[in-house]
């Protein structure tokens, strides 16, 4: 950790392969004990971002700090503040786990008494048992290769752990096991999450970086992001009556308002109903002021639908394709029904 | 360099479940134990120039150009092909290290490829037990000069097999990159001496020091001279530092 209190500090990092920009002028922090989530579609830049943090490629330009040195003239000191786990966790698959991690642990300069400890300490925290630890890793299943590499990248207790897709391909009670463990992190390590998984990015990730053609177009908490980008609301209601006059009845709370009916009343002749507003503040309680005071109306369900970081990760990803593309996104939107 | 005898030991023990290894160490020991028996039966039919080690060093090139191969292609390319290279480099070991590990550990099992064959001259001496024989079949001379021979210019065949690997992510590429370097090192570089001996005689005779089989002549000779010896270090260790760059700038 530095005097600032920063594990991660990236300024202006740009990538250039020839004619192609992986990424450009990206910047973000990331405090001591803080999980983050590195959010993009395939080819956004994330992968990049991660490599050139671990010294795997050069930066073209910017600096990238971790603990405070410099990833491009302190490589080897960096080496040992980081844990790295790359896309599709590459393990050697004729290797016993135990043999794999021991292996793994002399690199990292672990060795004697320590090592020993060590290994049966991150046995345990991935929950390979002795039985697991003994397999070829070749014969071991998917979430199980994810703990082996996991294990690996917290073997040496490093400040910073980077993990490229680690839940890719995982069924849900892995998903499940492999958020615990990154939650049992925090405030201990520093940890950055690049997933395609939005709504496990926002169960585990204090903060959310969101990053589109090589540039980062969103930060903050889910909370942040949702006010940023996300201009409506949307209700939910199951509703019965006269719906005539319903337009008219929400055009005095909010003009911008729209509903929407969904499908077809059910037998009892209750309808799903979807309302939006134009603007964020919160109208439940007028809307349901509204509802009960005419009488022919009956509501039996009333939910205020929160936006999911997929509503933010959309919004904020066209938003930034609309600035760097605006004649190609106008184009679209021009032949969408 | 204090990860390497941790990476020497990973990869002498990635080579010992390899069946790349194992097809070559077989295949190794049936041909060079059918060159060494036509020999002998050379031996028996009519008497011939020089010991039966040192035409058996002769042919050291027939194995070299699949044992190399065999022993070497896989071992960058196929830490490329799965990434496992990557999650390597992240440790804090250098390309160096990693390198000199996979280098030394195919040029053991090389070199404990060819002391096997040594079997051969004991296992005739026993059979036949004659003190004469026996004499012309273990000539200590002949022996030692050969497998030195052996043991040094394997340093820079070996380097070549590393180097070849570094470059690709097929093994089958390296494999055949390693295979074509290794031909024209040894029997391409004779037929371009030979060939400019006649109209270039000055870089004739230049090449005439970069010859494989001249040192080997030299070695079954017993004379121990330094330039071989420079020749096959300086160019392995170039070979080597190539690698290097390549694992580096590729990684």
């Amino acid at each position: 950790m530095t005097a600032n209190g920063f594990s991660i500090e990236v300024k202006n990092l740009t990538k250039r392969y020839q004619r192609t920009t992986a990424i450009e002028d990206v910047s973000f922090d990331v405090k001591h004990g803080e999980v983050v989530g590195f959010l993009g579609p395939n080819g956004a830049g994330k992968s990049t971002t991660m490599r050139i943090l671990c010294g795997l490629i050069p930066a073209t330009s910017g600096i990238a700090r971790i603990g405070g040195l410099a990833v491009s003239t302190r490589i080897d000191e960096v080496k040992r503040l980081i844990g790295y786990m790359p896309e599709n966790n590459p393990l050697p698959e004729d290797m016993r786990v135990r043999e794999y991690l021991r292996f793994r642990a002399r690199l990292k300069d672990i060795s004697g008494k320590k090592l020993k400890n060590r290994l049966e300490e991150v046995l345990d925290l991935c929950d390979l048992n002795r039985k697991t630890s003994n397999k070829v890793i070749g014969t071991l299943s998917k979430g199980y290769r994810q703990r082996v590499g996991i294990a690996d990248a917290i073997m040496a207790e490093p400040r910073v752990i980077i993990m490229d897709e680690p839940t890719i391909g995982l069924d849900p009670h892995q998903i499940i096991a492999i958020r615990e463990l990154i939650e049992s992190f925090r405030d201990k390590m520093s940890v950055i999450i690049s997933s395609h998984v939005l709504a496990e990015v926002e169960l585990s990730c204090d903060r959310v970086i969101i990053i589109n053609q090589g540039h980062i177009v969103a930060t903050g908490t889910a909370d942040t992001l949702r006010e940023e980008f996300i201009k409506k609301i949307k209700y939910k209601l199951k509703m019965k009556g006269g719906l005539g006059g319903m337009g008219r009845l929400l055009k005095e709370i909010d003009p911008g308002i729209t509903w929407s009916p969904m499908g077809k009343p059910d037998a009892e002749g209750f309808l799903n109903i979807t309302i939006s507003t134009s603007y964020s503040e919160d109208l439940s309680e007028q809307i349901l002021e509204r509802i009960q005071s005419q009488s022919g109306l009956r509501l039996r369900a009333f939910t205020r639908v929160d936006p999911s970081l997929e509503d933010i990760f959309l919004s904020a990803t066209r938003r930034s394709w609309k600035e760097i593309l605006p004649e190609a996104i106008g184009s679209v939107e021009e032949v969408q029904p | 360099m204090k990860h390497f005898f941790s990476l020497l030991h990973h990869e002498l023990r990635a080579l010992l479940i390899a069946p790349s290894t194992y097809a070559a160490g077989v295949l190794f020991l049936f041909l060079m134990g059918w060159i060494y028996w036509r020999i002998l039966l050379q031996y028996s039919i009519e008497p011939q120039e020089g010991l039966p080690a040192s035409m058996f060093f002769q042919l050291f090139w027939l194995p070299v150009f699949f044992v190399v191969p065999l022993l070497t292609m896989k071992s960058v390319a196929e830490e490329r092909r799965t990434g496992t290279l990557e999650t390597l480099m992240t440790a804090p070991v250098s390309a160096l290290e990693v390198i000199l590990g996979k280098f030394f550990a195919a040029y053991l099992f090389y070199c404990l490829l060819w002391l096997l064959t040594l079997g051969f001259p004991w296992l005739v001496s026993i059979t036949l037990d004659s003190s004469s024989t026996n004499g012309l079949l273990l000539d200590r001379g002949a022996l030692l000069g050969g497998y030195s021979f052996v043991a040094v210019s394997g340093l820079l065949f070996i380097a070549v097999g590393i180097f070849s690997s570094s470059l690709t992510r097929s093994q089958f590429v390296a494999g055949m990159l390693s295979f074509c370097i290794l031909f024209i090192i040894i029997i391409g570089m004779r037929e371009l001496q030979e060939e400019t001996m006649t109209w270039l005689p000055w870089f004739g005779e230049t090449l005439e020091y970069m010859q494989i089989f001249r040192h080997l002549e030299d070695f079954s000779l017993g004379v121990i001279d330094t330039r071989p010896f420079f020749f096959y270090l300086s160019n392995s260790a170039l070979v080597l530092g190539i690698s290097v760059l390549v694992v580096e700038a590729k990684s």
